[in-house]
């Protein structure tokens, strides 16, 4: 398995290489005609061939045991490097070696302007692309132990890193742009090709939990990335939807096992739960300004798990069993599908967790469509007013109070919708994951990670740092008590360096980085024609 | 001409010991360009806030065309009085479009629902909204900018992309703080422009400013405010040949410990003042007309 790793990082090495030398037909590969991409991938390639070795041998107990075909892809892999750097400078008039070694990782400023290309060859490449992103995704989830999870995330980071200085993120960014419609259609149709491809059942399970986490996030998106409001109990309104559904689900060891709800009806009660509680948490916090409602945010999610705790007919009225939860949630059917079996469908079988899945991406397909949709609208805008600049807001009209309150209330109601699927796909809720931190997803903490790693205000960040987040503890179990301590240095490394997030909104982007953006006004002097003259006429 | 849009009765605003501004009686007809000037800390920024509702006035009543106004800066919007602010406030992240239309949020009502469902109506409405923001970012020559950031603009453009933003409320009442702040002499020129043009459309301006020759080419009236209190209201003429007005802005470094001299000083001023031209001059303590 690690030498695919290797064998990809060589081949896309090959590729930039043959693109910077003029090869004819893949000068489409270096739109900036630099060298830092093949640097980048040079360096992936030694990276994951050195990190392997390390690991063999530290599992062998010492370098000597170490087998000579080690030796040599450790030596080969450096050979690449050394070439790499010893490509001519493509910035000549860089002094100082902090400048000359920054060509080398870096994104040039200037990147010549696209050709125009016809609408079905955007399609392709976003198809293609698409694709491919499929194929990495499903391999990262399905790598078998840690270490090589390591190698992936080496080979995925320096490839990106590569692509991006290349120029070729922009170019697919600027793709993207154009065809948002065709690109989050072909985004849906990967996620529900995801279990497709898979055999083993555990793999789904890892996507639906992922995918339970990410619609989390998304809706904490709204509250946090649009309103700009810092909810540090967002995962309470995760558990009021879990507890929602388990009570009317039917099982035995819920306080009113009486109650059988159709899941359409359980997953409304959940989000309504979420959105009362929402309310009642949000009313009278959210007239007060700045740290106020981080605080009772923080306190309300600890109020909840240690209440559903303690609601268990000893310490208080007896609705969710205390610490042991409500189990036995039975599975869900819907019109006579029943997610707890095993389905065949056109030669694939798809298992419980694949169902569970399928569902979970047409709730994040809702989650979605619910963010956009309020993103680009009125109460959009006041939101992001709100978050910009809130004495201003008010000032304009908007009833800062009012807007906030909804921001939290649609929050919290997304939240309890995911929660009322993921009380069936767990079959038990129990309080413990309701937590502030905790070194596993979901708790609040990682789900404003994931936001703010994945990139506030952007759809797709929030999901793509809810699968990062999600995996990384799932995947490096092996480093056991120190993954936190890991994972803490991953985060601030990642915000020295790209504090707008991994996937940047065009205004963060701007936000933090100044330089480089076409949108940057060119700083004309004023000219002797009165500005208003329209005005004037 | 005459019927009042604005009218401030008595209004004071204390910050624990001090008094920022004291009892100011002030009215603003329709169609006028009134000036307020002041030397620095006079409290004329806080005389704003307290007429836009930031700030709730320890005492007075403020009223737009009759009804009085709650403090509550949102609900003073909706009644018709925009502002712009002294730092300018813009959404700097915004585009200067979206700018606009988040001005345009009291002269619509899309809510949430109908922003998730998308109705026809939705649509008509959004699309009416960018056609009014178009319009004024045309009046104040930004149309070519509408998608650059906020924070991008020069200076000068983000002060008049405030004023767009503020008049995309459809406002009765305009009320600038230092509209010319840190703009070059033919920016300014321009800004004068602007205010007549604003005024043309029927807009009462009340503003602030430090630049004098662009306060007296521009106002119906100026008001001059020290230390918290109204201390002439006239024409330019009037206010600029005021020994009082002189004497405030010179006695400026002071400022801080008046001495029992000084305000003797200003209140025999004052006296001599109210004596020569009772007509055309009204003090803090003489009626509002
Ligand atoms: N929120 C506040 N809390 C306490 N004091 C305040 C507050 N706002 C203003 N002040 C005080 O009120 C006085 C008037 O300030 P204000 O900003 O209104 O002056 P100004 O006339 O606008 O001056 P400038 O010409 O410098 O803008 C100052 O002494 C100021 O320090
Ligand atoms: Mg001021």
């Amino acid at each position: 398995m690690v030498q695919w790793l290797t064998f990809t990082a060589g081949v896309l090495t090959a590729l930039f290489a043959l693109a910077a030398y003029g090869i004819r037909g893949l000068g489409w590969l270096l739109p900036a005609r630099n060298n830092a991409p093949l640097v980048l991938t040079a360096l992936g390639g030694f990276a994951v061939t050195w990190f392997t070795v390390i690991a063999i041998s530290a599992e062998l107990g010492g370098v000597v045991n170490l087998e000579p075909g080690g030796w040599i892809a450790a030596i080969a892999s450096l050979l690449p490097v050394l070439g790499a750097f010893a490509l001519p400078q493509e910035r000549p008039d860089a002094d100082g070696t902090k400048e000359a070694l920054k060509a080398y990782i870096a994104k040039p400023d200037r990147i010549p302007a696209p050709q125009a290309t016809s609408g079905w060859v955007q399609r392709a490449v976003i198809t293609a692309v698409t694709i491919i992103g499929l194929g990495v995704f499903t391999y990262g989830i399905d790598t078998e132990y840690g270490e090589l999870f390591v190698g992936y995330l080496f080979v995925v980071t320096f490839a990106m890193w590569a692509i991006h200085t290349a120029g070729l993120l922009d170019r697919f960014s600027a793709l993207v742009a154009a065809n948002r419609s065709f690109t989050l259609a072909m985004g849906f149709a990967a996620a529900i090709a995801f279990p497709f491809t898979q055999t083993d059942d555990h793999y789904a399970n890892i996507g639906v939990n992922i995918l339970i986490f990410g619609t989390v996030a998304l809706g904490l998106n709204i509250v946090v990335g649009l309103a700009g409001l810092l909810d540090l109990g967002y995962v309470a309104f995760l558990g009021v939807g879990a507890y929602t559904a388990a009570l009317v689900s039917g099982s035995e060891f819920s306080t009113i096992s009486g109650v059988h709800l159709p899941f359409w009806a359980s997953a409304l009660a959940g989000a309504a739960a979420s959105l009362v509680f929402g309310v009642l948490i949000g009313a009278p916090t959210l007239r007060l300004r700045g740290d106020y409602l981080a605080i009772v945010t923080l306190g309300f999610g600890e109020i909840f798990r240690i209440a559903v705790n303690n609601m268990d007919g000893d310490s208080g009225p007896d609705v969710t069993n205390g610490p042991n939860g409500i189990s036995n949630i039975p599975d869900l059917n819907l019109l006579g599908f029943n997610f707890g079996q095993a389905h065949d469908l056109g030669g694939f079988t798809l298992g419980r967790f694949a169902n569970y899945y399928l569902l979970m991406v047409l709730i994040m397909a809702i989650v979605v469509l619910v963010y956009t949709r309020a993103a680009d609208s009125r109460i959009g805008r006041s939101w992001i007013a709100i978050r910009e600049d809130e004495t201003a807001a008010t000032a304009m009209g908007i009833n800062g109070f009012r807007v906030k309150l909804v921001a939290f209330a649609l929050g919290a109601a997304l939240a309890g919708l995911a929660g009322t699927v993921s009380a069936h796909v767990t079959y038990s809720v129990v309080p413990t994951p309701y937590q502030f931190a905790g070194s596993t997803p979901p708790n609040s903490a990682f789900l404003l990670a994931a936001v703010v790693l994945g990139g506030m205000g952007t759809v797709a960040g929030p999901l793509l740092g809810a699968a990062l987040l999600y995996l990384l503890p799932e995947k490096l179990v092996f480093l056991q008590d120190k993954s936190l301590l890991a994972f803490g240095i991953a985060l601030i490394l990642l915000m020295r360096f790209r504090p707008e997030g991994i996937i940047a909104n065009r205004r963060r982007q701007l936000e933090f980085h100044e330089t480089g953006q076409l949108d940057v006004p060119k700083q004309t002097t004023l000219t002797d024609e009165p500005a208003v003259t329209k005005a004037g006429a | 001409m005459t019927t009042p849009v604005l009218e401030a009765r008595g209004v004071t605003m204390r910050f624990g010991g001090l008094t920022a501004v004291r009892s100011v009686d002030f009215t603003v007809n329709a169609g006028e360009i009134v000036g307020l000037i002041g030397p620095n800390g006079a409290g004329k920024t806080t005389f704003f806030n307290c007429l836009t509702g930031l700030y709730v006035p320890t005492e007075g009543t403020v009223s737009y065309k009759g009804t009085v106004l709650p403090p509550k800066p949102h609900l003073v919007t909706q009644a018709g009085i925009a502002r712009t602010f002294q730092n300018i406030r813009l959404f700097a992240n915004m585009t200067v479009l979206e700018n606009v239309l988040v001005g345009r949020h009291t002269r619509t009502k899309e809510g949430l629902w109908s922003a998730l469902l998308r109705g026809p109506g939705f649509k008509k409405a959004e699309r009416a909204s960018e056609e009014r923001a178009m319009e004024l970012l045309e009046f104040i020559g930004l149309a070519h900018k509408r998608d650059h950031l906020a924070r991008n603009l020069p200076y000068g453009e983000q002060r008049k992309l405030e004023i767009a933003r503020a008049m995309a409320s459809e406002p009765g009442l305009l009320l600038l703080d230092e509209p010319t702040a840190g703009m070059n002499p033919q920016e300014t020129r321009a800004t004068e422009e602007l205010v007549f043009a604003i005024r043309d459309k029927g807009i009462a301006v009340l503003l602030i400013e430090h630049d004098m020759r662009f306060v007296f080419n521009l106002s119906d009236r100026v008001a001059v405010l020290v230390q918290g209190e109204k201390l002439v209201e006239g024409t330019s003429d009037v206010v600029q040949a005021d020994e009082r007005v002189i004497a405030a802005y010179l006695g400026e470094p002071f400022e801080g410990d008046p001495g029992e001299a000084e305000a003797a000083e200003v209140e025999a001023a004052e006296a001599a003042a109210s004596a020569d031209a009772p007509s055309t001059t009204s003090s803090t303590k003489g009626e509002a007309k």
